[in-house]
């Protein structure tokens, strides 16, 4: 507009004549004729069916196995313990058999699962404190974030850490699995606990505070560890001293919350080292040895393991490739009736015309 | 602002009675007003008299806030509106922490900054309303106070001041003239401001009053005033002046009006009866209100109705989430225990019923109104960017002065004009003339050549410079001195009532009381014959530089039935001469019969300059000898003295003289419309929006130019007139119009089919261009198919064209409570409705009657103060600007300089604004429905991209307009299927991620179902499904578009990537949380082929519908886009045949509607007034100083030509010019010393004054029988074979439906005067008793 000031005469006041104010732009104008709508919906079709039997050609290749041990076998005598929150202190262990048909080979990963738990809820997920887990001072020792109410503090005032109802409700079943080589000797399957989360999560997220030749004990002291949690974060990982504190893998596996109540989350990986393991976990019977400790009655939940082998895109995963076929056998369809109703009224582009 | 300050008056109209009456104690006067005024006195000179009655006073006040009201009534104002109360409830809501879902802060930013946004631009309307009203309030007028004038702001004047007025000044408050510098009380406005009319007015003080003159005798003056309490009626005045023991009517005559210019008078004095508000102005201006659009409410309604919706989500949500808590939220306990308030599920339900009102009114975020307000700006913007509605003559381009109406431009469907300075430029030019069988002014160059302008000045140093006509012939043939053409140019100089004014030699002003007078007289004045002055009894002319002076025997007075006026003067020979100048229906019947074959010729002439709409006048003269002129004189003082039936008694007096006249010719004179305005009419009517022409003229003129501008055809089946005085008539000629046009169309398959070949005509003029017969034939279906007029109930069956004309005062009774409907009804089956004679308010009215019961989108435009209340009601309101007057400007909401600019605006702009704002909403709703998580430049760039047809295509289909009209693209129906859309979009972005995220994991057993990347994967969709349907829905993509695509999908990616970085997570550990989300799904091939395979189920069903919908039934913006590939495709290179096929049409079409033959308008002087002659022949109207010069000027001449010839010695050398050697060879001796007298005077220095002119009377008195001989011996023998019958009925015809029905207006209108009329037709059209030519 400055320009148009220092113009003078008769036209001074004249818009500028630029194709944008004119609205001249010069523009590509598709129209959705019969020559590019209908081979592109054959093209479509044709794409999601090749996509769509590739995937389900990977997804037969993988294998999986799913075991709800909430009162399975022995585990019963566990559930009904559990039943009652006086006996939280009690330890309950239990052990639940099972067989693998045909071996599962190449990487197995060991997964818990939980039905029916709400993770999704806005003030369970809100009940956190980042800046705690980030290792902060002060959000450590003096005042958590007032989201983790009622678990901030315990009732002597003492900050809790971690605090807020994520980090309380920690899964703390454990679990050892045998193989049985025959019906007296038994191996047990050697399960990578690390390396189970996102590398953000494990180096960014979540950070000891400073230790400063403390250790780590000493680090965390002046706090309590949550309410039914037996023990302190800084003790997590009796075997793998760098595993504690807020980096345990087991914790920030549980903090990443999960979008739906059935989930299921990783456990352990299958350490191929041991020749018997090397290619997986050949065919045979299996036990799991399972320390029972997370109460799931009051909430009507269950509890499960998975064993599963995967591919580049993952788990068995059958919706995938079904949705494809599914939606291109539809595309296809569609554009069956388009055609024909093209090819019966509007050839040409005769209504155009009329 | 430096405009605003040289407006007069610009906020006149602004005014708001109402509101003011809201804020007492806010200026003046408003606060006093309380009760109904039931009567009003004035006494005059007493103030303290007055002041008991409380009237308001003077002080104007059209602001809405001061500073300390600003604040709360702003806030008020903006708070009514339902969406700021909405986010105002939320954001309380949101300041409860255990209900807040979303932090305070996402909503009162938007919401402070739309608040303040509003505010500012409030505040700035009003301070500019404040300073007018102070510049205004603050201009200074002399106030008698005790005997002295005084000055005194406006402000203070009060009520029963005596306030002096001079020249050229506005008239401050209503006014009762008391007297005037003019003779007899005389003085003259300018009612521009408030009727629009510009011919000037003659207002006349009581004759008691008009004796005071000075101001001393003023000062005493204690007359006591007793009128009607303040009101609308312009026109109307009514009251009692009691002074010294007698009473005295007044009527509107002796009122000066607010808002008028005094003119042509020194100085006058009023008293003030009406003021400030009172004033008849300031009661016309109508109210403003704010202004919205349809789709405004539209979107309002929406918003309830979304807002009705989310309750009940959040009914269903907190119901659920009781359930929820009683049954598995109680379990849950133990990990989750309940906030200590809520200690039960029904308590944590109500909060999450609230909570999930929060999260939930994404679906109307406050973007969605700061994103239309942000379109709507930009098309504003393109508005005043746009050079093809830039004028470059005026230098003005199109301004949008709101921003909130664009999308209501496409969807108007009545369009109310102005006529004078809107229509036509109010500009009278003198065109063509026919003289003596010979027509001139008709210039065709078959080279197309620009014919050259005629100079005359060194023919005529008198001639007016801004004359213009370009037929050299004419020129000649006066020069050559052809006696028909002097006489033909005499008459013009001769017979009228124009005033002259000669403020300094030979530089005259001529004061035409009508403006197609002025063109007439100064036509001759540039043609050697010039008007020169006045005297009761004299008319000074100079012929050919010669001057002489006739003396005026009578004025025989122009009205409304006789449509002719006559001088009757007596030529310094001593010779009789009767002029007649009228309408060629009276004139034509009283010629002398051996005038047959020369009217028959002249008849051709006329329906000619009919046919180009041009306003003609036929002319006539008639010698007469002494004795008829005794004799008639004679009956015309017994006329004249008569007391019974006067007025019947003269015209018969008149008529008896005005017989066996001689024609002379006829003239034609331009009513100049504005560029454009014919086709720009059409046009508009082809895109079915109907236009209303409201004018404060006369019906004539209003008739005239419905003819010229196209609107009236003679194609019409009929045109009704509606000029009742009761309310019993207008309702009987209602009804009676409505049961014809039924009739009509009943009985009528014959007028279906001329209607279908008018159809097929309309077409061939498409198909005319190139060849181009696929859209020519698209347009024919369209155009056939809706033309016939839509009226509500039984008149929806009515076919044919019809036409009303309604006048003033019958529209004051159509527009009451329990006639309205009928008038709408009858009105809206008529294609064209003309309302003349109409009040500034009653347009308004009938801008409103057809918003209430049409439910239409109505623009009025206007260019005057009188106009303001139509803009301002009206939907939208479009001033005219360049123009003096600026007023009506000021109250618009677009303006630019040229009625044509109007189809732009409505059929490109409009047409634009109205399909992006569409698919805008269409496209926001479905986004927002579709998931709620959005970003404000979705809105952004969408608005920049729903162009759908190039510019000049949208005017060369009006049908396209059509759309908006019918409100298709954007009403519940469409917001359903969008919301439908959206939905289902939703469905499939969350179902298809949940089934396959909740099992699937990374490649490295890491499972994927965890919040976080289900919400990453779910946006990440959301935003490409939504891309690709703005991609799908943009129909022209250029550079922006791109950008903006592409620009969105990606600035998506970047500030996703941002939020999700460590940066941000480190600064804001519990805000940024979502940490490595990004790269950690983004990086999964499973999230990206659940990202395809939504995407395909999303937009796979919306393309195969798109494409039926296009393929089977095509709408017409498809067509022509289809059509336009198509021709791209045949010829690329052709190059802009497009634009000239547009133009070619235009052309096309003009000519065909030119090509109407056969109607004949008379234009006598249209606005024209009766009784000016008598005014004339009175002397009352002539001021002592121009009596003085007009006696001086008889005594002394030639006075000017001495002065002249002085000059001319002086400059130019005196034998230089050879332009007088065409000259001689001429036929008569004298003459070529006058067709050029200025060089021969120059040559001849020592020739005697007085000889001068003794040779000039000689000539004068010897070219009568010249002129009468030639044409005398001719008449007979040219007549005997025609057939006398034939060319009566020649005659008859030719003028067609249109003369006739005028005569019905004619006869209808002035109904009252049975016995004019019938008196008129009672002489006979030629007597042969009378004395015959000689």
């Amino acid at each position: 507009m400055g320009k148009t000031k220092n113009k003078s005469g008769p036209l001074a006041r004249r818009p500028d004549n630029s194709a944008f104010k004119q609205q001249r732009l010069p523009a590509w104008s598709p129209m959705l004729t019969a020559n590019t709508v209908l081979p592109f919906f054959y093209l479509l079709a044709v794409i999601c069916m090749l996509l769509g039997v590739w995937l389900l050609l990977l997804v037969q290749s993988t294998q999986e196995i799913k075991l709800d041990y909430t009162d399975l076998g022995n585990c019963n005598e566990c559930f009904d313990l559990r039943r009652n929150v006086s006996n939280a202190a009690q330890t309950c262990s239990c052990r639940v058999e099972f067989s693998i048909d045909k071996s599962l080979k190449g990487d197995v990963f060991f997964y818990y699962g939980l039905k029916n738990f709400h993770q999704n809820l806005r003030r369970y997920m809100d009940s956190r404190d980042d800046g705690q887990t980030l290792g902060r001072i002060k959000n450590l020792k003096k005042n958590p974030s007032s989201y983790c109410a009622p678990f901030d503090k315990d009732n002597d005032g003492v900050p809790i850490a971690p605090c807020g109802a994520i980090a309380n409700s920690m899964f703390n079943d454990s679990f050892t699995l045998n193989y049985h080589l025959s019906s007296s000797r038994s191996v047990p399957v050697p399960l990578l606990r690390t390396g189970l989360t996102w590398y953000t999560d494990k180096n960014v997220k979540f950070r000891n505070p400073r230790a400063d030749n403390l250790t780590l004990a000493e680090v965390f002291e002046g706090t309590r560890p949550p309410l039914y949690w037996q023990k302190p974060v800084y003790s997590l990982d009796p075997h793998d001293p760098n595993n504690n504190g807020f980096i345990n893998e087991d914790l920030i596996v549980w903090m990443r919350e999960a979008a739906f109540p059935n989930f299921k989350k990783l456990y352990g990986i299958l350490n191929r080292a041991d020749p018997i393991f090397e290619k997986g976990l050949p065919k045979g019977n299996y036990t799991i040895d399972i320390s029972y400790n997370f109460p799931v009655q009051h909430f009507q939940g269950r509890k499960g393991v998975v064993l599963t082998t995967l591919t580049w895109f993952g788990g068995q995963n059958h919706f995938l490739p079904i949705a494809y076929l599914v939606t291109s056998s539809l595309i296809l369809l569609a554009a069956v009736v388009l055609t024909v109703a093209w090819w019966k009224f509007g050839k040409d582009g005769k209504n155009m015309k009329e | 602002m430096t405009v605003l300050t040289d407006i007069p008056e610009k906020w006149l109209p602004v005014v708001l009675p109402i509101k003011k009456k809201k804020k007492a104690g806010f200026g003046g006067g408003k606060s006093k007003k309380k009760r109904t005024e039931e009567e009003r006195r004035v006494k005059a000179n007493d103030r303290e008299h007055n002041e008991k009655f409380q009237y308001a006073n003077n002080c104007i006040v059209t602001s809405k806030y001061n500073i300390l009201t600003f604040l709360p009534v702003n806030l008020f104002e903006q708070f009514q509106e339902v969406a700021n109360t909405y986010f105002l409830f939320l954001l309380i809501l949101q300041l409860i922490p255990q209900i807040s879902s979303l932090s305070w802060f996402t909503t009162i930013v938007p919401l402070a900054l739309v608040l303040s946004i509003t505010a500012v631009k409030d505040a700035t309307d009003d301070y500019f309303r404040h300073k007018s009203d102070n510049q205004v309030n603050n201009r200074q007028s002399q106030v008698l106070i005790r005997g002295s004038l005084q000055n005194e702001k406006w402000m203070n004047v009060k009520v029963g001041d005596i306030i002096k007025l001079e020249n050229n000044q506005f008239v401050a408050a209503d006014l009762l003239l008391l007297s005037s510098t003019e003779p007899h009380g005389l003085c003259y406005i300018e009612t521009a401001e408030l009727d629009g009319e510009t011919n000037m007015k003659v207002r006349q003080s009581v004759s008691v009053t008009a004796e005071l003159g000075d101001p001393n005798n003023l000062a005493s003056f204690d007359g006591e005033v007793v009128c009607e309490p303040p009101n609308n009626k312009l026109d109307r005045f009514c009251g009692t002046l009691y002074w010294r023991e007698k009473k005295y009517p007044l009527t509107n005559q002796n009122m000066l009006l607010r808002g008028c210019v005094l003119r042509n008078t020194e100085a006058c004095y009023g008293l003030v009866i009406f003021a400030g508000p009172d004033t008849k102005l300031m009661q016309n201006s109508g109210r403003t209100k704010f202004k919205r659009t349809s789709i405004d409410r539209l979107m309002n309604t929406l918003v309830l109705w979304i807002f009705g919706f989310l309750v009940c989500m959040g009914v269903i949500l907190a119901v659920g989430n009781a359930v929820w808590e009683r049954e598995v939220g109680s379990l849950f306990q133990s990990y989750l225990p309940w906030d200590p308030p809520v200690d039960n599920f029904m308590f944590s339900a109500f909060l999450s019923f609230w909570s999930y009102i929060i999260i939930l009114n994404t679906v109307v975020p406050i973007s969605l109104y700061v994103s239309v307000e942000v379109i709507r700006l930009g098309h504003s913007y393109f508005i005043n960017w746009d050079r093809q509605m830039f004028c470059s003559r005026c230098n003005t381009a199109a301004e949008s002065r709101t921003t909130t109406l664009n999308e209501e431009l496409g969807q108007v469907e009545y369009i109310f004009s102005d006529k004078t300075g809107t229509l036509t430029q109010n500009i009278m030019t003198f065109n063509k003339c026919s003289i003596n069988g010979q027509t001139y002014g008709e210039v065709t160059d078959p080279l197309g050549k620009q014919p050259k302008r005629l100079d005359f000045t060194p023919f005529n140093p008198l001639a007016n410079p801004d004359f213009c006509f370009y037929d050299e012939k004419l020129l000649e043939s006066v020069k050559v001195g052809d006696l028909h053409t002097h006489e033909f140019f005499r008459l013009l100089s001769l017979c009228h009532t124009v005033m002259s004014e000669e403020k300094s030699e030979g530089e005259l002003v001529y004061k035409a009381q009508s403006p197609d007078e002025g063109a007439l007289v100064t036509a001759a004045r540039n043609f050697g014959f010039v008007f020169r002055s006045r005297t009761p009894g004299t008319i000074t002319t100079t012929e050919m530089g010669r001057t002489v002076t006739y003396s005026l025997l009578a004025i025989l007075d122009f009205n409304n039935i006789r449509k002719r006026m006559s001088v009757i003067v007596r030529n310094p020979e001593g010779r009789i001469c009767l002029y007649c100048k009228g309408a060629d229906t009276v004139l034509l019947e009283r010629l002398h019969p051996c005038n047959q074959e020369l009217m028959s010729i002249t008849s051709d002439h006329l329906n000619e300059y009919g046919a180009d709409g041009l306003r003609t006048l036929a002319l006539a003269y008639r010698e007469l000898s002494e004795d008829e002129w005794e004799a008639w004189s004679e009956s015309h003082r017994c006329a004249d003295k008569a007391t019974d039936c006067r007025e019947d008694r003269l015209a018969a007096a008149y008529d008896k003289i005005e017989q066996d006249m001689k024609l002379l010719g006829a003239t034609a004179i331009e009513d100049k419309l504005q560029e454009g305005v014919p086709e720009t009419i059409a046009l508009l009517s082809l895109a079915n929006i109907k236009i209303w022409v409201l004018t404060g003229d006369k019906q004539e003129t209003a008739v005239n130019i419905g003819y010229s501008c196209k609107m009236l055809t003679d194609d019409m089946t009929e045109v009704f007139i509606i000029g009742g005085h009761t309310v019993q008539s207008v309702r009987q000629e209602l009804r009676s119009a409505r049961e014809r046009m039924m009739e009509l169309s009943r009985g009528k398959t014959e007028g279906m089919e001329a209607w279908a070949e008018a159809c097929f005509m309309g077409n061939g003029m498409k198909d005319g261009q190139e060849g181009d017969c696929t859209t020519g034939r698209g347009s024919k279906q369209l155009h056939c198919s809706s033309l016939p007029p839509s009226a509500s109930g039984d008149m929806d069956s009515i076919s044919g064209e019809f036409a009303l004309i309604i006048s003033g005062h019958s529209l004051a009774h159509a527009l009451e409570a329990d006639m309205e409907a009928e008038f709408v009804s009858t009105a809206c089956a008529c294609k064209a409705v003309i309302c003349c004679r109409v009040t500034p308010l009653q347009k308004a009215q009938v801008v409103e009657l057809i918003k209430k019961h049409k439910k239409a989108v109505t623009l009025a435009i206007g260019d005057g103060a009188n106009d303001v209340s139509m803009i301002k009601s009206a939907h939208i309101g479009v001033g005219i600007s360049g123009q003096e007057g600026i007023q009506a400007v000021l109250a618009s909401d677009y303006s630019f300089a040229q009625f044509r600019f109007l189809q732009r605006l409505l059929l490109v702009h409009g047409r634009w604004s109205y399909l992006r704002m569409c698919r805008f909403l269409c496209y926001f709703f479905y986004k927002n429905f579709a998931f709620t998580m959005v970003h404000f430049w979705f809105g952004f760039f969408c608005g920049f991209s729903a162009q759908d047809v190039p510019d000049h295509r949208s005017l060369e289909y009006p049908k396209l307009y059509e759309p908006g009209q019918l409100n298709l693209l954007f009403n519940k129906k469409e917001f359903f299927i969008c919301i439908t859309q959206g939905i289902y979009t939703s469905v499939v972005l969350f179902f298809v991620p949940y089934a396959v995220l909740s099992d699937a994991t990374q490649s490295n057993g890491v499972p994927l179902a965890d919040y976080q990347t289900f919400a990453v994967t779910t946006a990440t969709a959301l935003v490409i499904v939504v891309s690709v349907q703005i991609a799908l829905d943009t129909g022209f993509w250029t550079v922006f578009n791109h950008m903006f695509v592409w620009g969105s999908v990606g600035s998506y990616f970047t500030i996703m990537f941002a939020l999700h970085s460590q940066t941000l997570f480190r600064i804001f550990p519990n805000q940024f949380r979502f940490i490595g989300s990004a790269q950690n799904t983004l990086l999964q091939p499973v999230v990206w082929l659940t990202i395809a395979l939504a995407t395909a189920v999303c937009v796979v069903p919306v393309l195969a519908f798109r494409f039926l919908k296009l393929d089977l039934k095509p709408q017409l913006s498809d067509t022509v886009r289809h059509t336009q590939l198509v021709r791209q495709k045949r010829r690329k290179p052709g190059g802009r045949s497009i634009g000239g096929a547009w133009r070619g049409t235009g052309s096309v079409s003009e000519g065909r509607l030119g090509a109407r033959g056969g109607s004949r308008r008379s234009g006598y002087a249209f606005s024209h007034q009766e009784g000016f002659g008598e005014l004339i022949t009175s002397g009352k109207n002539m001021r002592l100083s121009s009596l003085a010069l007009a006696n001086f000027a008889s005594k002394h001449s030639s006075s000017w030509i001495e002065t002249l010839r002085r000059k001319k010695t002086n400059h130019t050398p005196p034998s230089t010019s050879g332009e007088c050697s065409p000259a001689p060879s001429n036929v008569s001796g004298t003459c070529p010393a006058l067709s050029n007298s200025s060089s021969v005077l120059g040559g001849s220095q020592e020739t005697p004054i007085e000889e001068e002119t003794d040779a000039a009377v000689v000539l004068s008195s010897s070219s009568h029988p010249a002129a009468s001989e030639p044409a005398e011996p001719r008449a007979p023998a040219q007549v005997a074979p025609v057939d006398s019958s034939t060319s009566a009925a020649a005659r008859t015809d030719s003028p067609g439906g249109w003369a006739r029905s005028l005569e019905t207006v004619q006869e209808a209108l002035f109904g009252r005067r049975g016995c004019a009329s019938a008196s008129n037709t009672q002489v006979p059209p030629c007597d042969a008793t009378e004395t015959p030519p000689h």
